[in-house]
C-alpha cells in the first residue's frame, strides 16, 4: 500500500461514537453510496472541522457504539482514508479495515504531541508510511502498530469471501460432521 | 486422558473452527455460524452482494429474519396498513420482505405473531441455545450469551460472508472474567449492575475480549435478567458476554418451539451441562463485584460508563487527573447541562422510555407496572412503553399490565426498537431530557439535540410518577 500524505482534520475527542459518526435515521438506505453527506451530521464541531482532508485524527475509543457498517461507508464516501486514534472500538475496527479504512493506533504521548503539533500548525502535512509503520508530521515521526490488512473491496463482498468461497469444501466438511442444532423453517405449534 | 481444561469461550470457539487447508499463518480464523439474526437495516446491502456475486444463500433454515429497528410502533389502520415515518423507511422495509421471499429466509413480518426485536423474540422462542455461534448485524447481539451462546455483532459485509458461507473470518479474542457476587438490594435490578459494571471498567475496558460473567448474583439471576446483563457487554467494550448455562437455563428452554422437545431435549441438557462452567481454566484478565452494595445507577453523560448511584454526586472535572477524561467529562456536562458534584435528583425529565432490547421482556414490563399501579405518570412528562416482541405484548395485556400503563397516562406501543435509536420516528426533541431503559445515552442519540439518562425500568417509572429524577428505594418503602 502507498503512502498517504494529508491534512488532518483535527478532532481529539474521545468516544466519538458511530451515533454521532452517523446518526440511525440515515440508516434507511439500501444503498451503500452517498452517506458522506450525512458524516457528523448531528454534531455541529466534528461537521465544522471536516474539510478536504483525507485523515481525521481523533480521541480514544474511536467508533464506540454499533455494528452499523455505515460509519466507514460514511467517512470513505466523505473522502476519509485513515482516521488516527489511540483506540478504536473491536467492530468498528474490522469494518473499517475491511472497507479499506485505515485505523491508525498511537500511544498515546505520541497523540498527545501530534495534537499539540496540528494545533500549532493545522496546516501541517501527515504523512502515513504503511511499508515501515511510521507517520511523520513536520519534524515528528511516530511509529504505530502495523495496522491490519486492508482488504481489497474490488469484488462484491471483498477479499474476504473471497477467501471463504475458497474454503466452501472445508466448511463443507464441517458441516457434514455436525447437525444443525435449530431449523428456522420448521413448523412450530 | 483428561482432555486440558478450557473456558466456555474457548470450548465454543474450538468446536466452531473450520479446518482450513492450507491454514492462513497468523490469519484470521473460519469460524462456522448456528444461527444469523437478520434485520431490515443492515441487510440490504449484504443480499445485494449475494445477487451480484449470482450466489445463493447457503442456510436458510439457519437464517432467522425479523423487523424491528425501523418498524412503527402506532398501530395500523383501519385497513391493517402499517404508516412509516417515511418513504425510505417503508422501502426498507419491503426490500427485507422481498430478499428474504427471494432467498428462503423465514421472516417475522409487521404484524406476525413473532415479530419483534430481534434480541427479544428469537430468545423467546427457544433459538438461542448453550454453546451456539450466533451473529447478527446488530451490536447487541450479545445480548444470546446469557444462554451460554457465543454471540456477537457483525457489520453488513459480514452479513453477506455468512449468507453465502455460514462462515466468517475471525480473530480470536481473548476471555475477561467479570465475576460478581452478592444479593441485589430492593430496587436493585440487573440493569443496575451491568451500567455499575461499565462505569468501573469504562467503555473500552472490554476491547478486545469477551466477557465470561460469574459469581452468586449472576447465578440467582433469572434468564431475562442474565440477558439485560449480557446485553450491554458491548457498551463495555467487549462484541460479547457468555454466561456458563445452568439450570435456569434449561427450565427456561424447556419446552419452548424451537428448542429440542422430549428425549431430544434431555440428550440436549446431558450435552449442555458438559459445556465448561466458570473458573475452570485461568481468564486472561479478571475482576470482581460485590453487588450486594449496589443502589439504583443512572447515568449522567454521553457514554455508557458515565454513572453513578443514583444518590451520589455527578464527578467534577476538577477532581480527574487525566486531561483526556477531563475533557470528556466537561464535555458531557455541558451537553448534558448538569451541574457536577451535586446528585442528580430532583432534575426535570421531560420523555421516559421503557423499551429496548436491554429491558423490554415481560419482567422489566412487570418491574415498571409495579411501581405505576395506583399511581400516575407526571403531566409534565410524556413516557412510552414499548414491549419487545408480539408475544411480550401479549403476555402483558394478559396480566393486565397494559391496563396499569394506560391507566397512569402512560403510552401502550406495538413492539419494535422505538425511541433506542429514534430511526422510526419515535424520538424526543431537541433539549429534552429522557430516563431511559436502553443501552446508549451517545449525543442525539434518541433524537438531535435530545439529553439521554440511562436507568432500570423500575427507576424510569418512578421519574415517571415523580416528573423528576428519582430513587425508586423511595418508592417501595
Amino acid at each position: 500500500m502507498k503512502n498517504l500524505e494529508s491534512l488532518a482534520t483535527l478532532l481529539p475527542v474521545d468516544n466519538i461514537d458511530t451515533d454521532r459518526i452517523i446518526p440511525a435515521r440515515f440508516l434507511t438506505t439500501t444503498d451503500r453510496n452517498g452517506l458522506g453527506r450525512h458524516l457528523f451530521a448531528d454534531w455541529p464541531e466534528g461537521s465544522a472541522a471536516l474539510s478536504d482532508a483525507s485523515i481525521i485524527v481523533a480521541g480514544h475509543n474511536f467508533g464506540c457504539g454499533s455494528s452499523r457498517e455505515h460509519a466507514p461507508w460514511a467517512l470513505i464516501d466523505r473522502g476519509i482514508r485513515a482516521v488516527i486514534a489511540t483506540g478504536f472500538a473491536d467492530i468498528f475496527h474490522a469494518n473499517a479495515v475491511r472497507n479499506g479504512l485505515v485505523p491508525v493506533v498511537v500511544e498515546a504521548d505520541d497523540h498527545a504531541r501530534l495534537v499539540a503539533l496540528l494545533e500549532a500548525e493545522p496546516d501541517g502535512l501527515i504523512t502515513i508510511d504503511f511499508e515501515n509503520h511510521v507517520l511523520r508530521c513536520g519534524t515528528v515521526e511516530i511509529a504505530f502498530r502495523a495496522a491490519s490488512v486492508v482488504a481489497d473491496q474490488t469484488t462484491p463482498g471483498g477479499a474476504e469471501l473471497d477467501l471463504l468461497l475458497q474454503q466452501i469444501v472445508d466448511i463443507q466438511n464441517f458441516e457434514a460432521g455436525s447437525q444443525p442444532r435449530v431449523n428456522t423453517r420448521m413448523e412450530t405449534r | 486422558m483428561e482432555a486440558t481444561p478450557t473456558t466456555l469461550f474457548d470450548a465454543i470457539w474450538e468446536a466452531h473452527r473450520v479446518d482450513v487447508n492450507p491454514t492462513p499463518a497468523g490469519g484470521p480464523d473460519t469460524l462456522h455460524i448456528d444461527l444469523h439474526l437478520v434485520h431490515e437495516v443492515t441487510s440490504p446491502q449484504a443480499f445485494e452482494i449475494l445477487r451480484e456475486r449470482g450466489l445463493p444463500l447457503r442456510r436458510p433454515g439457519q437464517t432467522m429474519a425479523t423487523m424491528d429497528h425501523s418498524t412503527p410502533t402506532t398501530p395500523p389502520d383501519a385497513s391493517g396498513l402499517y404508516i412509516f415515518s417515511d418513504d425510505d423507511t417503508a422501502a426498507q422495509i419491503n426490500t427485507l420482505e422481498a430478499n428474504c421471499a427471494e432467498f428462503g429466509v423465514p421472516l417475522f413480518a409487521l404484524g406476525h405473531e413473532h415479530q419483534g426485536i430481534a434480541h427479544v423474540t428469537a430468545p423467546d422462542l427457544g433459538l438461542i441455545q448453550p454453546g451456539m455461534t450466533i451473529v447478527c448485524g446488530d451490536s447487541h447481539t450479545s445480548t444470546h450469551g446469557a444462554f451460554g451462546a457465543l454471540a456477537f455483532g457483525i457489520g453488513t459485509s459480514q452479513v453477506a460472508h455468512v449468507f453465502a458461507t455460514q462462515c466468517l473470518l475471525a480473530a480470536r479474542p481473548e476471555t475477561f472474567e467479570i465475576r460478581i457476587d452478592g444479593a441485589l438490594q430492593p430496587g436493585v435490578s440487573a440493569k443496575d449492575v451491568i451500567l455499575a459494571v461499565i462505569a468501573t471498567i469504562g467503555t473500552e475496558g472490554g476491547t478486545g475480549h469477551v466477557f465470561e460473567y460469574s459469581g452468586s448474583t449472576i447465578s440467582s439471576m433469572s434468564m431475562e435478567e442474565r440477558m439485560t446483563v449480557c446485553n450491554m457487554s458491548i457498551e463495555g467494550g467487549a462484541r460479547a458476554g457468555l454466561i456458563a448455562p445452568d439450570d435456569t437455563t434449561f427450565d427456561f428452554l424447556e419446552g419452548r418451539p424451537f428448542a429440542p422437545q422430549g428425549a431430544d431435549f434431555d440428550a440436549a441438557v446431558a450435552k449442555w451441562m458438559r459445556l465448561p462452567k466458570p473458573g475452570e481454566a485461568p481468564y486472561h484478565r479478571s475482576v470482581s463485584f460485590d453487588a450486594s452494595r449496589l443502589v439504583p445507577m443512572i447515568t449522567y453523560g454521553t457514554s455508557p460508563g458515565m454513572g453513578v448511584g443514583i444518590d451520589a454526586p455527578i464527578p467534577h472535572p476538577a477532581d480527574l487527573t487525566d486531561d483526556d477524561e477531563r475533557d470528556s467529562l466537561r464535555r458531557a456536562l455541558d451537553y448534558m447541562a448538569f451541574e457536577p458534584g451535586k446528585p442528580l435528583s430532583g432534575h426535570p425529565v421531560d420523555v421516559v422510555f421503557v423499551g429496548s432490547c436491554t429491558n423490554s421482556r415481560l419482567s422489566d414490563l412487570r418491574d415498571a407496572a409495579r411501581i405505576l399501579d395506583g399511581r400516575t405518570v407526571s403531566d409534565t412528562v410524556r413516557m412510552l412503553v414499548v414491549p419487545g416482541s408480539r408475544k411480550v405484548k401479549a403476555a402483558a395485556e394478559r396480566e393486565g399490565l397494559d391496563q396499569i400503563f394506560l391507566r397512569a397516562g402512560a403510552e401502550w406501543r406495538e413492539p419494535g426498537c422505538s425511541m433506542c435509536l429514534a430511526m422510526n420516528g419515535d424520538r424526543i426533541e431537541s433539549g429534552q431530557l429522557a430516563v431511559s431503559t436502553s443501552n446508549r445515552n451517545f449525543e442525539g442519540r434518541q433524537g438531535p439535540g435530545g439529553r439521554t439518562v440511562l436507568a432500570s425500568p423500575m427507576t424510569a417509572a418512578a421519574c415517571a410518577v415523580n416528573g423528576v429524577i428519582s430513587d425508586v428505594r423511595e418508592m417501595l418503602r
